[in-house]
């Protein structure tokens, strides 16, 4: 009886221990219970041979990303449409300092892509500065400015601390249940990467291909007002969406056809192929413009 | 009262033993998974979960048009294989690395831009075992760098 009484207890303990650990890793995990949640809905459509996903990602453009399709659309570097450095001072508040950490990273891989040097190292000790700001400098290696000097000169060295500076810090973020930081971080970084390529459309000589890129934005806007729908209840994030749903709105008037996908190899590479016609008029593009400009003028001031 | 309490012990512990787990992914996406992108540049995008047997996620992402791409899935040693699937909009099937013996990466460019979706699962493990084997898997998207791409117009 006694013993009964002594397994008894050693299993409540048990349980206790059980509980308690369950419950502080499931804090530290909460972004994927959102994404589970989402998922239910949106499984419901999905009739393959795989099962209903568990987990839905939303893949946003990067900051280095858009620079590199900004790059390859033939843009040119002006450090007139980059937020000046003199702003830091005014963001205080977690919003500010989350959508300037995105955008100061656009303004960074900007730099970097047209290497320019001086530049570079100022955004990135920018970016630094508002990580510590929102307490994820500890994701960040400390050494970082050094290595960026000491490799100023090799782009792919400098685009690699990029690129791992920027998944050191949104990794912190989901792990630490606050994704909806890491999205806004992401809403930052892809406005700024979309007002550089409107003004420098609006300022240069025609380039079909930088405005057929920021036709293209379209689609990730889409994924972009999805992934920050998980935070809806997020104060900032419920700030945010309506002006990502204005901008979807303009979007929206972009008409668009395209042809079935099939996959060719040729070379030893496949290539997806499909056409598409996209409708951009410069209406359209006029009034995309102005709303960026305001949105953005927002977003740094 | 006892069988309860044992199996309150046996589910939360696995339950809370996946989640600590899912805090070993970073590294497991950084110092593993990444190395399969090079020499892509990897998109600083982190994407990584923790999966079981016969689970899945999906990742939506645009695609754009002249970039080429690499898609890298890679799961935990202790999995069993990962298939991946590279769906369009519709759902249509564009690739399929159970077809190419589980390859970790698929490299690809596209006409014009479009937003797919890759599609991961878990296979099951064909040994006996009364364990759910799970672990970490990383699906991390890279690009070329311009001066090192091919002719876009080939």
């Amino acid at each position: 009886m006694i013993n009964m009484k002594f397994k008894n207890k050693i299993l409540s303990a048990l349980a206790i221990v059980a509980i308690s650990a369950f419950t502080i890793s499931f804090i530290g995990c909460g972004g994927d219970k959102s994404n589970d949640e989402n998922l239910n809905e949106d499984s419901l459509n999905t009739a393959d041979e795989f099962n209903k996903a568990k987990q839905v990602i939303y893949g946003i453009p990067s900051p280095i990303e858009t620079a590199m399709l900004m790059k390859r659309a033939g843009a040119k570097y002006n450090q007139d449409f980059l937020n000046p450095i003199s702003n830091m001072g005014n963001y205080t508040t977690t919003k500010s300092m989350a959508l300037n950490l995105g955008v100061y990273s656009a303004d960074l891989s900007f730099a970097s892509m047209f290497d320019q040097s001086q530049a570079s190292i100022k955004y990135l000790s920018a970016t630094k500065k508002l990580a510590d700001d929102l307490g994820i400098l500890n994701a960040i290696d400390k050494s970082i400015i050094t290595r960026m000097e000491n490799n100023i000169n090799n782009r792919d060295s400098v685009m690699e601390i990029i690129s791992e500076t920027f998944m050191n810090s949104n990794s912190f973020l989901k792990e630490n249940d606050r994704g909806e930081i890491a999205a806004i971080i992401l809403t930052g970084g892809w406005m700024e990467g979309l007002y550089i390529g409107t003004q420098i459309v609006k300022n240069t000589a025609s380039n079909k291909e930088l405005m057929e890129r920021i036709a293209d934005q379209r689609l990730s806007l889409n994924t972009l007002v999805s992934l920050l729908n998980e935070y809806k209840n997020d104060a900032n994030v419920q700030t945010i969406l309506p002006e990502m749903e204005k901008l979807k709105k303009i979007f929206d008037k972009i008409q668009t056809s395209s042809s079935k996908m099939e996959v060719v190899e040729k070379d030893g590479k496949s290539i997806i192929t499909s056409t598409s016609e996209v409708k951009f008029t410069p209406e359209i593009f006029n009034e995309l413009e102005k709303t960026i400009s305001e949105i953005r003028s927002n977003i740094i001031k | 009262m006892k069988k309860i309490l044992v199996s309150t012990v046996i589910i939360l512990s696995l339950v809370a033993f996946t989640n600590v787990a899912s805090a070993q992914c970073k590294n497991f996406a950084k110092k593993i998974c990444k190395l399969e992108l090079l020499p892509y540049v990897h998109d600083g995008i982190y994407n990584a979960t923790v999966l079981s047997e016969g689970e899945t996620a999906e990742l939506y992402k645009t695609f754009y048009a002249g970039q080429e791409y690499r898609v890298t899935v890679c799961g935990d040693e202790n999995l069993p294989p990962v298939q991946f699937q590279v769906l369009d909009a519709e759902r249509n099937v564009l690739y399929d690395n159970k077809k190419h013996n589980f390859a970790k990466s698929w490299d690809f460019k596209l006409q014009s831009s479009k937003q797919l979706i890759i599609s991961i699962q878990v296979q099951t493990s064909d040994e006996l075992n009364d364990q759910i084997l799970s672990g970490c898997v990383s699906v991390l998207v890279g690009f070329m760098n311009v001066e090192n791409s091919f002719d876009q117009n080939k």
